[in-house]
């Protein structure tokens, strides 16, 4: 089964971010980078699959030059090959825009599965894996806290808040998991070392066959238009339980009216 | 004044969702509230009053089993041939999973801009998002094509406004490509009748310092007793004490009551994401250093398994 794997390299969400002043997108360039969390899991997913029914694994990743070190760390772990879309020009692109350009470097590598996370930490928008569905006319399994493959026939099992949805479709198919589907491996040094001699195609903007002013701030479809922190919350009382914390909590509770 | 489609976001079981009455309430704003039910047969007469009761003008029924019985693909075929033939100000899905689903692809066959997890939407379409986790806010607008807007639940307090809507069924024609991804069945694992979590006005929840799964019963008993959801830290859920869908943090769901209970949970950044933006938080753990009493209104430095049985006496008092 030919998988491509969606990595997106995004500040780490452990320490503090914000967006860049000088035009309103995530500032990355300051952050720590670090592989969007959910998408190890989708690795890993991708990687269990094939150690089951044969095939490649090939990581998709778009972003800017330093995007790099998080092709290579998501190599680590495993899969064989990376494809790394980069263009001055996609700086600032907005989802639409950036499932345009996904869903045609996809259109090139004939993928059976299309694995990814959930959501991306920085964004949390959720809406990639449908918009590539939606644009290559594939079938989209969302939210997967399981998967299984059976020949070309998918089956998930979609986290709701009810409880679950089973989802059935063939491959192709866009599968997006959450952190329950499985346990990220570790790459081991001989993955760290192999990671660097595996091949990282770089396509950019015409490569794929789109002009710079479809995507990036010129092509977007949405704008910020002010950025502000939200007023860290400051520390109220704090009482130590010398036997009557359990008392001395409802009574603030109903100071409060909750009780 | 113009029509603003709301996307009603409901269950079978729950009925309409709290979200809903809050995006009715919102659209009110911006022009005149259509409510949109795409569900399987039946649905909208199901939700009919609640919709009306909260000011729906109008509501369209977009229903069957080729919608309810394929994942979301569907349900944006046809909301996008409504939004082509309504020409709306607006359109407001719930920001859930399958509400932004929905709004995802809905852009993409638009070529129209979206904005997701809004607290709020001005008059001119401007919204609010509330990023990184609670720790910045932004204002945005879609700059092509309408405002297509996900609203988070808990945004904003829904106020009735009774309107007597006529209900329009719309013709349900779902392409091949819509029909790949089938639903073949719907589980439900919720016990009990609690609120759901990011739609209740009270949150409680545990962490680590729960112990065990079983000790959870205590979150569960003072959630019950103010009227609110169980939540679950990641270390709780990933201990294997609470099931995945109550994990409230970066990785999990975000909620913002009015009032969130943290038990046993230390407050690292991971879960901070996921409900810093309530209005009061209070907490009970024996770590005086934890970081969560850093943004607790109220806290108490103490064993849990002391301090909560006895404030749940006390409520039962004060009852």
């Amino acid at each position: 089964m030919n998988i491509v794997v969606l990595v997106k390299q995004v500040p780490d969400s452990g320490a503090e971010r914000t967006l860049s002043a000088s035009d309103n997108t995530v500032e990355r360039g300051s952050a720590n980078n670090v592989i969007n969390e959910m998408d190890e899991y989708a690795i890993e997913e991708a990687l269990k699959i094939k150690e089951a029914h044969g095939g490649e694994v090939t990581v998709l990743t778009m972003g800017p030059a330093s995007a790099t070190e998080s092709i290579r760390k998501a190599l680590s772990m495993g899969p064989d090959k990376a494809v790394h879309v980069t263009d001055d020009a996609l700086h600032g692109s907005c989802a639409v825009a950036t499932s345009k350009v996904l869903a045609a470097a996809l259109g090139t590598l004939n993928a059976d599965l299309i694995v990814c996370g959930a959501e991306s930490t920085d964004g949390r928008v959720q809406v990639m894996p449908h918009m590539l569905a939606e644009r290559l006319g594939i079938a989209a399994l969302t939210g997967a806290r399981k998967l299984s493959v059976d020949g070309s026939q998918l089956t998930i099992e979609r986290q709701t808040d009810e409880g679950y949805e089973v989802i059935t479709a063939s491959t192709p198919a866009v599968v997006s998991v959450w952190d329950t589907i499985n346990e990220p491996r570790y790459p081991s040094f001989k993955g760290i070392m192999a990671a660097k001699k595996k091949p990282v195609q770089t396509l950019g903007l015409s490569d794929l066959g789109i002009a710079a002013g479809e995507v990036g701030a010129a092509g977007a479809t949405s704008a910020v238009l002010e950025y502000a922190k939200r007023p860290p919350r400051s520390a109220g009382v704090k009482v130590t339980d010398e036997g009557s914390g359990g008392e001395q909590f409802v009574a603030y509770l109903a100071a409060e009216k909750f009780v | 004044m113009a029509e603003v489609l709301v996307v009603v976001e409901a269950s079978q079981a729950a009925g309409v969702k709290k979200v809903t009455l809050e995006m009715l309430t919102i659209a009110r704003t911006l022009g005149e509230p259509s409510a949109v039910v795409l569900g399987g047969e039946g649905a909208a007469a199901q939700f009919a009053e609640k919709l009306a009761e909260y000011g729906a003008q109008k509501i369209y029924a977009g229903e069957g089993e080729e919608v309810d019985g394929y994942l979301v693909a569907p349900k944006a075929t046809v909301l996008a041939g409504l939004v082509t033939s309504v020409q709306p100000a607006a359109v407001l899905i719930a920001s859930t999973q399958e509400g932004k689903e929905i709004a995802g692809r809905l852009a993409v066959k638009l070529d129209n801009g979206l904005l997701t997890d809004a607290v709020d939407v001005a008059a001119d379409g401007t919204a609010t998002q509330v990023v990184f986790a609670g720790a910045g806010i932004v204002k945005s607008k879609v700059t092509r094509g309408l405002p297509i807007v996900t609203i988070r639940p808990n945004s904003t307090t829904p106020s009735p406004q009774p309107a007597s809507p006529a209900v329009e069924q719309l013709t349900v024609r779902a392409s091949d490509a819509d029909k790949l991804a089938k639903v073949v069945e719907r589980v439900a694992e919720k016990k009990g009748s609690r609120p759901e979590l990011t739609e209740a006005s009270v949150v409680v929840s545990g962490g680590r310092g729960v112990g065990n799964a079983d000790n959870f019963k205590l979150v569960e008993e003072l959630a019950d007793l103010l009227g609110g959801a169980v939540g679950a830290s990641r270390a709780a859920v990933d201990s294997g004490f609470y099931p995945h869908q109550f994990q409230v943090g970066q990785t999990g769901k975000t909620v913002s009551p009015q009032l969130y209970v943290a038990l046993g949970i230390s407050g690292a950044i991971q879960h901070r994401a996921g409900m810093q933006t309530s209005k009061t938080i209070v907490a009970v753990n024996k770590d005086a250093e934890a970081p969560i009493f850093e943004l607790a209104d109220y806290g108490v430095v103490g064993d849990l398994f002391k301090v909560v049985p006895q404030a749940a006496e006390e409520i039962r008092k004060r009852k």
